[in-house]
This record gives C-alpha cells, structure tokens and sequence, in this order.
C-alpha cells in the first residue's frame, strides 16, 4: 500500500505579524516556523495506518523554500519512510488551485492508494488543498475527520459538522481524507527516531520542472483588521489589576451582585 | 451580475444560513437564485427562483451527487459567482465546483470592500483583499458575517431538480454528541480555558475563579482536544453556543470558531498575554497579564469580599 501526507510548514500562530514589503503576504522577519497543527493529525494518522498495514510505504510532501525541510524532517522522525519536496521559494503567492495542481500531478505518477492532508492551513485556511488534488485525480475524498479506520480497501470515518454532531461515511480507496483537529494525538519524535530521520531520503525537485499553473486569484491587499475599538485595554501588575476588575465587574455587570 | 446561493440542509432542517447568503447577494446588488437539497416541508424564506433537489431520493450528504445537481443548474442559470456557507457542508461541496467550472475559489469571505472579497489570514491577524481572475467564482462565507438586520421574507417559486449521479461515498447517518456533562448554554457566568493555561494542572486556576464567580468554566477547542477538558466544556462551532451574562476568556486568543460560540455574552472580559489577540475584537475589557499570576489573585479577592 503506497501512502501520502502531505503537509505544509506555517509561522507560529501566536506571532505578531507585519505585512511585507510588497503588501501581499506576511513579513518573515523573526518569525519561528512549525508544522501546520492540522497537518500533525494528519501525518499521525498516516503513521498509524503504516504500522497497521505490513506492507505500507509512507512518502511525506512539502512545497516551500529550503527551510520547509526542518518541518518534513519532524514528520520523518513521527515515523514517514521518505520525503518528496517540491522547492519553491514563491509558494506564498500560489493560490490553493496551484498548489493542488502540484501535489496531484505527483500523486498521479505514483499512483497512491490513500492521500492524507489537514482540513485547512494556519495561515491561509482555504479548506481548499485536498479537495481540489481529489478532484483533480478523480478520487473520492472525505472532510474535516475526527475519526478514521481502514480495512481492506474501505475507509469508515466520521466527518465533524456543527454543533457537536458526527456524520459517519465511507468510501472505497484510492481515496484521500482531510483531518480535523482532534481526530488522534499526534506523537512527539523520539530521539533515535529523530536520529534515524535523518538518514531517511528526501529528494528536492524544483518548482519550475514541474510546470504549475497560473493562479487563478489576485492578491490585491494584505493588512492587519480594522481595530474595531471600545474594548477597554488594561495594563499593571497583577494586584492593581484585579482591583481595577473587580471595580468593573461591579458596575458594569450583575455578576458581582 | 448573476450569483447562485447555495443553502444548507441537514436531518429535516433546513440550516439558517441562506439568510445571509441572501444578505451577502443584496449588499454585491446581484440577482440571484437559490439550490438546495432539502424537502419541500422546510423551505427558506426567499423572493426567487429556488432549484430543490428531494434530499431523501438524493441523499442529504453526498457531495458528487450534489455537485452534479448543482454543475446542471449552473449550465442553465449561468451564473457569475456560486455562494456557499463555509461550514462542514459548503467547504467540503465548494472546491469540487470550482474545480468543474475551472473557477477560482474564494473561501471564509468576511466583508465586501470596494466590490472585492475579504478574508482572514492567520488565525484572524491579518485581512486579504481577493480578486478572482476567473470568469466565474466560487465563494464560502463565514458564519455571522454577513447577518441580516432583518431575516428575509417571501415564498420561494420551487423548481424541482434530479440527477441520475452515481456516489462515490457512502453517508451512514449522524451520530450526536453525547448529552451528558454541562449545558453551558444555561449558565450565567462562564469562565473559560485556552492554550494560554500551558498545562493541564492549570485548569483548577480557571475553576476556582469560575467557583468564586459562582459561574461555569468552558474551555476552547485545544484545551478539549489535549483532553485537559471534557468535550461538553467546549465553547465554539462545534461546541457549545453561549450568551451568559459574564464571560471570562483567560488564555484564548480568540480563533473564529470560539468568537462566534461566544460573542453574543453580554459582557467579556479577556485575560491574555497578547493585546493584539483577536480575543480583543469582542471584549469589553482586555486585561494585558499572564493569567497564571492574575486569576488566582483576582480569585482571592473575590473571595474575600
């Protein structure tokens, strides 16, 4: 059985970030960069699904400049056989149709029995990516996982919709399935594992041999929300804060009554 | 310009978002008409042409099927852009269209800015202006952005529509979340956990202020996802939809999912470490402090009043 994850590599969300010089994306200055968090679901549950299957080979995909190998080495030492990098030093300006176009066009050659992404990126969120590959290579793909079983060429899972409710489906393989947070706990790497990674193949191919297409949306403007003000913004020590709360809990809500 | 909506339906109810995708079609000034896979037992209030494929014959969630329900309409009303909810639904039904018309897809639009699309990027830091270069687009709105001030009025002129698609997955029913644990919904103060706890230990600092409140504590999507609380606790889209008197957000930076499960409270106050979190958009006092230092003196003091 010949397994996908792909995964990408985002900042960390609890940065501060400025938008870059050109206005179209984010400022990379000082920023510390990480595996997507729904992509950690996904590569967990590609590795469990190998130790599962005797004869399973695991290939991990990343598109990104040189530093998305320090990301696909992580998803090496969780337990994927061999990495495919597509290097691109201008993914940020690719749409998610581009990027779908790459990734399928790999898949396609090497004929997948089972794709695995995240639902959705960090920083951009399409929700777009694994849908689109699907579709591209006429495969059935199921969403927004939280739980996921195989057995003999069928998938069982449950997709998470509003509310609390679980929808349960299926569907034959090949296939590919989008993860949604929570669907497993993701595994921290070893030590020898990380040591053993590093010994594992990890081929790069350059963005411009695989010919991706033009993208389909312009970026006009990037910038950070309109501060929608009123909120009150108090700073102090601790103490003199909690009096300070206290005092406005008191007059401006009951809770205190 | 000609837009289709594209509204929801799910277990013999029909789901309210085509109120706003109606709202979103009124503020681009577009004509518009309307899909959905439903019954003809709950139908949405809307002036228009309404395109309704029978949900029991179709099959309520089967996405091949419904884009080729959606792919004949679209051949014959030809529309400029197709609306959808980006919810559990149209996230999932919208790429598949996009990518049959070769159309750009433009996902969680907020707000309508000099006739272009925007939307949040990075956990809602940062705003993008789109534009698609494509003909036709395919757009999915975020919940509550584009709330109506007044729900529509008016009797949909149905026309019924079949396809004769085969799936290519297979919808086995729903499962509900469990109904034990909390109903947060009922609770009148409610103090809630984020990331911002660091460990699990540090839950009790969040109950004991919830204690000294005589409130609840709820806690946010990771929090429940790490298993530091149970799945009942959480506040969001697939959690719990809340409107309490006081809600204390300690630790959450304020990812959409949790705004739109909590924003309704009459009063927010957040405790974060960050002053720019988005947290800080629905709050009525941002208090900038480490909640580890700030909640267990602020307990105290309630509790010595």
């Amino acid at each position: 059985m010949k397994i996908l994850v792909c995964i990408k590599q985002v900042p960390d969300m609890e940065s501060k970030f400025k938008v870059n010089a050109t206005g179209n994306w984010f400022d990379e200055t000082d920023l510390a960069w990480r595996m997507n968090e729904y992509d950690e679901y996904a590569v967990e549950q590609a590795v469990q699904l190998k130790e599962q299957i005797a004869e399973a080979e695991l290939t991990v995909l990343c598109i990104g400049p040189e530093r998305v190998k320090e990301t696909m080495k992580k998803a090496l030492a969780m337990g994927c056989d061999r990495g495919f990098h597509i290097a691109d030093n201008e993914s940020h300006l690719k749409d998610p149709f581009a990027i779908a176009s790459l990734i399928a066009g790999y898949a396609q050659e090497q004929s997948f029995d089972l794709i695995f992404t995240g639902m959705q990126s960090q920083d951009r969120g399409s929700a777009q990516v694994g849908v689109l590959t699907a579709e591209i290579l006429g495969i059935p793909s199921l969403t927004t996982l939280v739980e996921f079983s195989y057995a003999d060429g069928t998938i069982n899972a449950k997709r998470e919709l509003e509310g609390g409710t679980k929808a349960k489906v299926s569907c034959s393989t090949p296939a590919l399935v989008t993860c949604q947070l929570g669907l497993n706990t993701p595994r921290y790497p070893t030590l020898p594992n990380i040591m053993k990674a590093k010994k594992k193949e990890l081929i790069s191919t350059s963005v411009a041999e695989l010919n991706p297409p033009a993208v389909l949306i312009d970026t006009l403007q990037v910038s950070p929300p309109e501060k929608k003000g009123g909120g009150l913004i108090l700073e102090g020590d601790p103490a003199e804060l909690a009096d300070q709360l206290i005092k406005i809990l008191k007059e401006k809500t009951t809770a205190l009554a | 310009m000609k837009i289709l909506l594209v509204a929801e339906y799910r277990d013999g109810q029909l789901i309210g978002t085509s109120s706003e995708l109606i709202h979103f079609a009124d503020q681009l000034g577009a004509e518009n008409v309307m899909f959905l896979v439903g019954t003809d037992s709950a139908l949405p209030s809307y002036n228009g042409k309404l395109y309704l494929a029978d949900a029991a014959q179709v099959g309520e969630f089967n996405p091949k099927v419904h884009k080729q329900l959606l792919l004949d309409v679209i051949a014959k009303e030809q529309p400029q852009m197709v609306v959808l909810p980006h919810s559990s639904y149209g996230w999932d039904l919208a790429p598949r269209i996009a990518l049959a018309l070769n159309a750009a897809q433009i996902s969680e639009v907020v707000e309508i800015k000099e006739g272009n699309l925007v939307v949040p990027a990075c956990n809602a830091k940062l705003r993008r202006q789109l534009k698609a270069i494509t003909d036709t687009c395919v757009v999915t709105l975020q919940g509550g952005a584009f709330t109506p001030a007044e729900d529509p009025s008016g009797t949909p002129e149905v026309i019924k529509v079949d396809s004769a698609a085969t799936a290519d997955i297979q919808f086995q029913g729903y499962e509900e979340a469990a109904a034990t644990g909390v109903d947060l919904s009922k609770a009148e103060i409610i103090v809630s956990a984020g990331r911002g706890i660091g460990k699990p230990e540090n839950l009790e600092i969040i109950e004991n202020l919830a204690k000294a409140l005589k409130g609840e504590y709820g806690a946010s999507r990771p929090v429940v996802d790490a298993e530091w609380a149970e799945q009942s606790r959480q506040v969001g889209t697939t959690g719990q939809t809340v409107s309490p008197k006081l809600y204390v957000a300690c630790g959450i930076s304020g990812a959409i999912q949790h705004l739109a499960g909590m924003k309704k409270s009459e009063f927010v106050l957040a405790i974060n470490t960050d002053k720019d979190a988005p947290i800080g958009e629905v709050a009525d006092v941002l208090a900038v402090a480490d909640l580890k230092q700030l909640v267990p003196v602020l307990t105290e003091k309630l509790n010595a009043l």
